[in-house]
């Protein structure tokens, strides 16, 4: 048997839902505020769709301008207290958090996954655990401040407000608040509108682990409630994770006023495949870069730069690749891409695609059976990709690469860096040298090398130019929730 | 009366994860303790077997992750926790909310030290050059006689947050609290061999612990200047490093130098790679 019909066998997997029984859910959520869940001021609430069904999983209040106000009240008021607290005792309340999503982490990674529609699979083995390892990394540094920014004394800012995207719900939310909580800040967290059901488990947890009233609040809602708290006074700081756009809204908001800002934006990151790569292993790297959480990830590999003389060879073996991906129920655990977010998303995404075929790009998408209700997208490459091409220049955040060329090794830098965006590349290639040396040339946040989409609380993680600025992970994600006193 | 007969305890040493008399047969009686028989008297030989178990846990150990280990010394911290009212007889519950606090912030300082300790070198020349710390390898310490928990407390930490594995000559006058501890920290998802703790004379093991030729550093805070000498004398043969922890600072502030601890127990890597051509 030959090595090609080996590998074009296709298994039949039988369905392997992971199994739901222990998820406690209740039918409707309030407002998390001042320690406890209560009514909305406008007594709003709205479902949260599952994407896979578009069944309702739950009702989830949604703030308005009165509750913001309450919430920066409790937050403002709880701050003497929880900066008053010795440094080693907020570190235990942080290491307890961390302990209840470790307690808690499969009944959570199954309500991201219905919430969001990403798969079982990544929400288990990478979002919750990440989550939990973050506010266990923050926990060890709240009695280690002036070590980690090199300060002889340091103050928290006060009362930060975060707002979380829908991609990486809770992971965002623990990247926000693990490090705003160890500084001796509290927090209003605002989740995206599509999935703020995590969020809401771990304001549960914030209460089960006797985290005193108003140092963390939960706002459910949608741009709106964002919006209403970046302009109220009483505000200290905005951490935001988003598009573009919204952090450039944020931006003019808050010009002219006392108040900190951090911003992880969007990205069109370059994966860079040089000719004397490990191809196989490349093309394994490019299908997490871009197909990891449907490509709703804002470091996503979406550019993909394959040298010229490995260009077919790579684009043969991913598109093989990308036929064995399975694309469904984001509950079973054999799932490999998921549901998309929104109807919304999905919109954008099919615009983007459409774009892509009238500007003449070449389109390739995975034959696949689909189901019938929910919000779906079959991964898609596209080649002969002009730079100018939409498909290459803006953030699509689906499963959609785009393939361009290069010839040396310079071309390879310009075209990486040729891009408002700056937020990661990847680089493909046995020479450590040369690896080393394209890193250097690259205007990127972060730049994996042989690998792609790794992330660890101790590592930091942000953007160069319009991919934002402030970093999140690591002695560097303490700076931004700090000020260093002389 | 009631009748019932006490049961009575023959304490252990623990040694490569096993609990073990020693292999000298000698024992000391306990003192008050009502349900306390006999305390095991370690011997030279009791300290060679040691060093050879956290010898051979110290690869694995070192190899874990930093995160892992943060895991295992904050599992630790909730066994010590607890316990607590199992160890009242041997320490009050201050001094054991302090060593609990103390594996704590320890807990926190595993994958903290490199980047404090280490960073990127800007090197005049296209390279890549940084330096990292590593574990030294095998840590013996000597605890001070009192706070007997807290005290060994304090010193088992910083070595093991470093990734070292740690032999340890108890308090000699108050034992029991390191044997208690050793019951606990039997439970705390500590790998086998990597603390080894023995009870003894403390002037019979200390040297031979000291001149082991197969420990990388000695961590002295018995506070006794004759033995501090001899320690300090024998390390020289193998240039182990030596520090004195001065009893006299008492465990009042038991992490105010926890850096200067961590360091004592490392080594620097600087590791250069080319840039470019």
């Amino acid at each position: 048997m030959s090595v090609e019909s080996r590998t074009s066998i296709v298994w039949e997997y039988a369905p392997a839902p992971e199994s739901s029984d222990h998820v406690r859910l209740q039918d409707r959520y309030g407002l998390f505020i001042d320690g406890d869940f209560r009514e909305p001021s406008a007594r709003r609430y709205v479902p949260s769709i599952n994407p896979a069904t578009e069944e309702t999983i739950a009702e989830v209040a949604w703030a308005g301008e009165a509750d913001v106000q309450a919430a920066i009240e409790s937050a403002r008021a709880a701050h003497p207290r929880w900066v008053a607290l010795p440094d080693r005792e907020r570190a235990k309340y942080l290491f307890r958090i961390a302990r209840l999503i470790q307690e808690r982490s499969r009944e959570l990674a199954v309500v991201e996954t219905i919430d969001g529609g990403k798969p079982l699979r990544e929400s288990r083995d990478v979002d919750i655990p990440l989550a939990a390892a973050h506010f266990f990394h923050y926990a060890g540094w709240a009695d280690k401040l002036h070590y980690g920014v090199n300060a002889r004394r340091v103050e928290p800012l006060g009362v930060v407000g975060q707002i979380v995207p829908w991609n990486f719900p809770l992971l965002m939310a623990a990247w926000k608040l693990a490090p705003a909580l160890a500084c001796g800040n509290t927090a209003i967290l605002k989740p995206a509108e599509t999935t703020p059901l995590t969020a809401l488990l771990l304001a549960e947890i914030c209460r089960e682990a006797e985290l005193p009233p108003g140092v963390v609040s939960v706002l459910p809602g949608d741009g709106a409630v964002g919006s209403t708290l970046v302009r109220a006074p009483g505000i200290n700081k905005i951490a935001f994770t988003g598009s573009t756009a919204v952090g450039r809204e944020i931006q003019a908001a808050l010009a002219g006023r006392d108040v900190e800002l951090t911003l992880e934006l969007g990205g069109k990151s370059a994966n860079i495949v040089f000719e004397d790569a490990a191809l196989d292993q490349a093309v394994e790297g490019i299908v997490n870069g871009i197909f990891f959480n449907q490509g709703h990830v804002c470091c996503a590999g979406s550019r993909l730069l394959i040298q010229e003389s490995v260009l077919d060879e790579v684009i043969s073996k991913l598109w093989r690749r990308m036929g064995l991906l399975r694309i469904g129920d984001p509950l079973d655990k054999n799932t490999d891409v998921g549901a998309i977010n929104s109807a919304a998303q999905l919109e954008r995404i099919e615009t983007l695609v459409a774009a892509g075929e009238e500007e003449g790009a070449r389109r390739q998408t995975v034959a696949c059976e689909l189901p019938e209700r929910g919000y779906w997208f079959a991964p898609t490459l596209f080649t002969h990709v002009s730079p100018a091409h939409r498909i290459a220049v803006e953030e699509i955040f689906g499963p959609v690469v785009s393939v361009l060329s290069f010839r040396t090794q310079a071309e390879a830098i310009e075209k990486a860096n040729n891009s408002r965006y700056g937020l990661a590349a990847g680089i493909w290639t046995d020479k450590g040298a040369k690896a080393f040396e394209v890193a250097n040339a690259l205007r990127a946040g972060v730049v994996w090398q042989n690998t792609y989409n790794h992330f660890d609380p101790t590592a930091a993680f942000g953007g160069y130019k319009e991919s934002g600025f402030g970093r999140e992970g690591g002695p560097a994600g303490l700076r931004p929730y700090l000020r260093v006193l002389r | 009366m009631s009748g019932r007969l006490a049961v009575r305890k023959t304490y252990k040493l623990w040694i490569g994860g096993a609990f073990v008399r020693s292999e000298s047969g000698r024992y000391d009686r306990a003192g008050a303790a009502p349900h306390v028989l006999n305390i095991p008297r370690a011997s030279r030989k009791d300290v060679r077997d040691a060093v050879v178990a956290a010898r051979s846990a110290a690869g694995p150990w070192a190899a874990r992750t930093a995160y892992n280990r943060g895991q295992i010394l904050y599992r630790a911290a909730e066994a010590l926790e607890s316990h607590a009212e199992q160890l009242a007889a041997v320490a009050d519950r201050e001094q054991v909310d302090a060593a609990v606090d103390v594996l704590v912030h320890y807990a926190g300082w595993t994958d903290k030290f490199q980047p404090v300790l280490g960073g990127i070198n800007p090197v005049a020349a296209p390279f890549l050059s940084f330096s990292v710390p590593e574990p030294t390898g095998v840590v013996g310490v000597i605890a001070p006689d009192r706070p007997a928990l807290l005290g060994l407390v304090a010193e088992l930490a910083p070595p093991l947050a470093a990734g070292n594995t740690v032999v340890a000559i108890l308090s000699e006058s108050d034992p029991l609290a390191g044997l208690d501890l050793s019951e606990v920290l039997g439970v705390a998802d500590i790998p086998a061999g990597v603390v080894n703790l023995l009870s003894g004379r403390r002037h019979e093991l200390a040297p031979a612990l000291g001149g082991h030729r197969d420990l990388n550093a000695i961590v002295d805070a018995a506070g006794e200047p004759e033995l501090s000498a001899e320690l300090d004398r024998l390390g020289s043969e193998t240039i182990k490093r030596v520090s004195h922890n001065a009893a006299a600072t008492g465990y009042s502030d038991a992490t105010a130098d926890a850096l200067e601890r961590i360091a004592a127990v490392t080594e620097l890597k600087t590791a250069w790679h080319p840039v470019g051509a």
